[in-house]
C-alpha cells in the first residue's frame, strides 16, 4: 500500500499536551512540514514562548529555547545576528506576542530582523484558563471580562497584521486560519513563504494564524471552527498585508 | 597589552569585555552609563561583532538570553532602574545555565533618583536580583584599571560554572579618567573551544534545548540543587579581597568600589596621626570574602564599615564575622559623594570611644 502521508521529519515522537479542538497541533505540523520541505531543519533553531505552546521545545525536531513571556523576538534577534547561517523562527500566542512582547514584535518588524513569527490568534488567554486577550472580539466572554468585552472598559481588538504593515522592515505578512482544511493547506503555503522570505534574506516575516481554542472559549470544537467562520473572520480579514516580491513585481 | 592608556572607566569597561572576546551587546541609553553603548556601537563592528541599541532594557537583556545560547561572549549594560528591569531576563539566564556577562554602573535610588555614583544596588546584585533562588557572580572594581580588566575573569568564571556574571559598578567609576593597562592578551573568540550545550548548526547530532523550567515533579528542586553545588564551589574557590596595612590594625575599614577608594584616603590620614587603622576590600561581592573577613576579626578590634548605601553590605560583614568584635557604619546614600575627611572623622570618633572604654571592642 503506498504511503501517501507521515509525521514530518521536523516533529519528535514526544506525546502532545494540547486539549481536543486546539490548532496548537495543526500549526505545529505546518510548520514541521514547511521546515522539512525547505531541507532547513539541520539548521533550524525555534523560540518557544510562554503559553500552552510552551512545549513545543519538546515537539519540534531542531535546537530549541524557551524564553521569557513576549520576547521571542528578542531572543531570535540574538540567535539570528549571532548564526546567521540558522533559520530562526518564533512561535507565539496573542497575549505573548500581542499584549506583553508587542513592543518586541515591533521593534523587530522595525529593524526587519531576518526572523519568521508564527502568530498564532485564538482571541484568548489558553495556559492561565481563558482570560481576555488583546485579540479579543468586542462582546467577547473571557474570565476577566465575564459580561463581554467592553470598548468602553477593556477597549479594542488589535489587529496585529494591519498594525505591522505599516512598518517598512516587515517583508512578509500574511493572515490565515486552519479552522477548515483548504484554510489549512492555505496557511501552509504562507508559512513557506515566510520562511522563504528569510531564506533569502529579505527580513522579517510573519504568518498570524487563527486558530481554535474550544476549552477555554468554553463551546465544542464544532462551535469553535464555526465561531472563527462568523466571528474572528469579519474582525480579522485573512490575506497578505505585505509581500516584498508582489510590490516589486 | 602592555601599553598605557587613558581611559573613561564606560570605555574601559566596553574595551576590556571586547578584548576579553564579547561579539554581541544589547543595550538602552540610561546615565550614567552612556559610554558603554556608544564605545560598543563601533568597537563591536570593528571586530566583527554584532551590536544592537534595543528598544527597551527588556529586549536587550532578552536578546544576550539568545545570543548567549548560541555560545557566543556576550554584553549588556545600564544603570539601575534600567538593570531592575532586566532582572527578569537575568533569572532565566541563570535558570536555563547560560554565562551572561553585564555591567551596572549604579545611580542613586530609589526610583529614578539621581545620576550620581551611588552603592545601593547591593542587595540586588548579590541576593540574585530577579526571582527564584538563585545568584550572581558579581565583581566590584575600584579603578578604571580594573573596569577593563574584570570582564575577562567574569567570562571565565561565568563559563566556567554556567552562572551570569556581572560588573557592579557605580557612575563615579564609570565616568572618571585613569590611565590603564591591559593586562591579557586579546582574545580571539573563534579560538575559544564552543561549548556542548550551545544551539545552532544541529546537523548530524541530537537536538538541544535551552530553557529554564521543568514542571516534572521534583525534578526542578533537583536541578537547582546541582546548581547550588556549583555555588557552593563558587563560594569556596572565587572569593577576592584586597588587605592593606591590617596586620597591626586595631581599627579595620570595610569597603568595596568607590568607597574603597575613598577609604584609601582616610586610612593614610589615619596612618599620619598614628592611628592603628587597615582596609579591607572585598572584590568580589558574591561570593562574599567570608573567610578574610573571619580572619581579619581574630586580630582587630573592630570593623567600620564604609558604603555609599544605606547599610547593606554590612549584613554580609555581620554574618561573616559572627558577632566576635563590633561593627560600624559609615554610610551615605543616594549618591550623595563620601569623603576621606568624614571617614577619618568617623574613625577618629570610634578610636576615641575606645580609649573612654565604652562598648567598641565587645571581644
Amino acid at each position: 500500500m503506498q504511503q501517501v502521508n507521515k509525521k514530518p521529519k521536523s516533529l519528535t515522537e514526544a506525546r502532545m499536551h494540547y486539549c481536543p479542538g486546539c490548532g496548537h497541533g495543526i500549526a505545529h505540523r505546518l510548520v514541521a512540514e514547511c521546515i522539512d520541505e525547505l531541507g532547513v531543519q539541520g539548521r533550524a533553531v525555534g523560540v518557544a514562548p510562554v503559553g500552552c505552546s510552551v512545549f513545543a521545545d519538546d515537539y519540534f525536531n531542531c535546537d530549541m529555547i524557551q524564553g521569557p513571556h513576549g520576547r521571542g523576538p528578542a531572543i531570535a534577534t540574538g540567535i539570528k545576528r549571532c548564526r546567521p547561517q540558522c533559520v530562526v523562527f518564533s512561535y507565539q500566542g496573542d497575549g505573548d506576542l500581542a499584549s506583553i512582547g508587542m513592543a518586541e514584535t515591533i521593534h523587530s518588524a522595525a529593524r526587519s530582523e531576518n526572523i519568521t513569527l508564527v502568530f498564532i490568534n485564538n482571541s484568548i488567554y489558553g495556559m492561565t484558563g481563558g482570560q481576555m486577550a488583546p485579540t479579543t472580539l468586542l462582546g467577547q466572554k473571557s474570565t476577566t471580562s465575564p459580561k463581554g468585552r467592553d470598548a468602553a472598559v477593556n477597549g479594542y481588538p488589535i489587529r496585529v497584521c494591519e498594525l505591522l504593515s505599516q512598518l517598512e522592515g516587515a517583508r512578509y505578512l500574511e493572515r490565515t486560519s486552519v479552522h477548515s482544511a483548504a484554510h489549512v493547506i492555505k496557511t501552509k503555503k504562507a508559512l513557506k513563504k515566510a520562511f522563504q522570505c528569510q531564506l533569502d534574506n529579505k527580513g522579517f516575516s510573519m504568518v498570524e494564524v487563527l486558530s481554535m481554542c474550544p476549552t477555554n472559549l468554553g463551546i465544542t470544537p464544532k462551535e469553535c471552527v464555526k465561531f472563527i467562520a462568523e466571528k474572528m473572520l469579519p474582525q480579522y480579514p485573512l490575506g497578505v498585508y505585505k509581500d516584498l516580491d508582489a510590490k516589486k513585481g | 597589552m602592555g601599553e598605557k592608556l587613558l581611559m573613561k572607566g564606560n570605555e574601559a569597561l566596553a574595551e576590556g569585555a571586547v578584548r576579553a572576546g564579547c561579539r554581541f551587546f544589547a543595550g538602552y541609553p540610561i546615565t550614567p552609563q552612556n559610554e558603554v553603548p556608544e564605545y560598543m556601537s563601533w568597537r563591536l563592528s570593528e571586530a566583527g561583532g554584532t551590536f544592537i541599541q534595543a528598544e527597551s532594557e527588556v529586549a536587550a537583556i532578552n536578546m544576550l538570553y539568545g545570543a548567549a545560547a548560541t555560545g557566543t561572549r556576550t554584553m549588556t549594560s545600564s544603570s539601575s532602574p534600567g538593570i531592575s528591569l532586566k532582572q527578569e531576563g537575568v533569572s532565566y539566564c541563570a535558570g536555563a545555565d547560560l554565562p551572561i556577562f553585564f555591567a551596572n554602573v549604579v545611580r542613586g535610588g530609589p526610583g529614578l533618583g539621581n545620576i550620581s555614583g551611588s552603592q545601593g544596588d547591593y542587595f540586588q546584585s548579590t541576593r540574585g536580583g530577579g526571582h527564584g533562588d538563585y545568584r550572581v557572580f558579581v565583581m566590584a572594581p575600584n579603578s578604571v584599571e580594573e573596569m577593563g580588566n574584570f570582564p575577562l575573569k567574569c567570562y571565565e568564571t561565568a563559563e566556567k560554572y554556567r552562572v551570569p556574571a556581572m560588573i557592579l559598578a557605580d557612575g563615579i567609576l564609570g565616568q572618571m579618567m585613569e590611565p590603564i593597562e591591559f593586562k591579557f592578551e586579546a582574545i580571539d573568540p573563534k579560538q575559544l573551544k564552543a561549548p556542548d550545550w550551545a544551539l545552532g548548526v544541529n546537523e548530524g547530532r541530537p537536538k538541544r534545548i535551552v530553557r529554564s523550567y521543568d514542571l516534572r515533579e521534583g525534578a526542578l528542586e533537583h536541578l537547582t540543587l546541582s546548581r547550588a553545588k556549583r555555588y557552593k564551589e563558587i563560594e569556596d574557590k572565587e572569593a577576592l579581597c584586597e588587605e592593606k596595612m591590617t596586620e597591626d590594625a586595631d581599627l579595620i575599614l570595610v569597603a568595596y568600589g568607590t568607597a574603597s577608594r575613598v577609604c584609601q584616603a582616610a586610612l593614610k590620614m589615619a596612618r599620619e596621626s598614628g592611628l592603628k587603622v587597615g582596609l579591607a576590600r572585598p572584590i568580589t561581592l558574591w561570593p562574599f570574602p567570608k573567610k578574610k573577613l573571619s580572619e581579619l576579626s581574630a586580630r582587630a578590634k573592630s570593623l567600620l564599615v564604609v558604603e555609599m548605601s544605606l547599610g547593606q553590605m554590612i549584613e554580609d560583614v555581620k554574618l561573616a564575622v559572627e558577632c566576635r568584635l563590633s561593627v560600624h557604619l559609615h554610610a551615605r546614600c543616594s549618591g550623595a559623594v563620601l569623603t576621606g575627611e568624614e571617614v577619618f572623622q568617623a574613625v577618629q570618633g570610634l578610636l576615641k570611644k575606645s580609649k573612654k572604654g565604652e562598648a567598641l571592642c565587645s571581644r
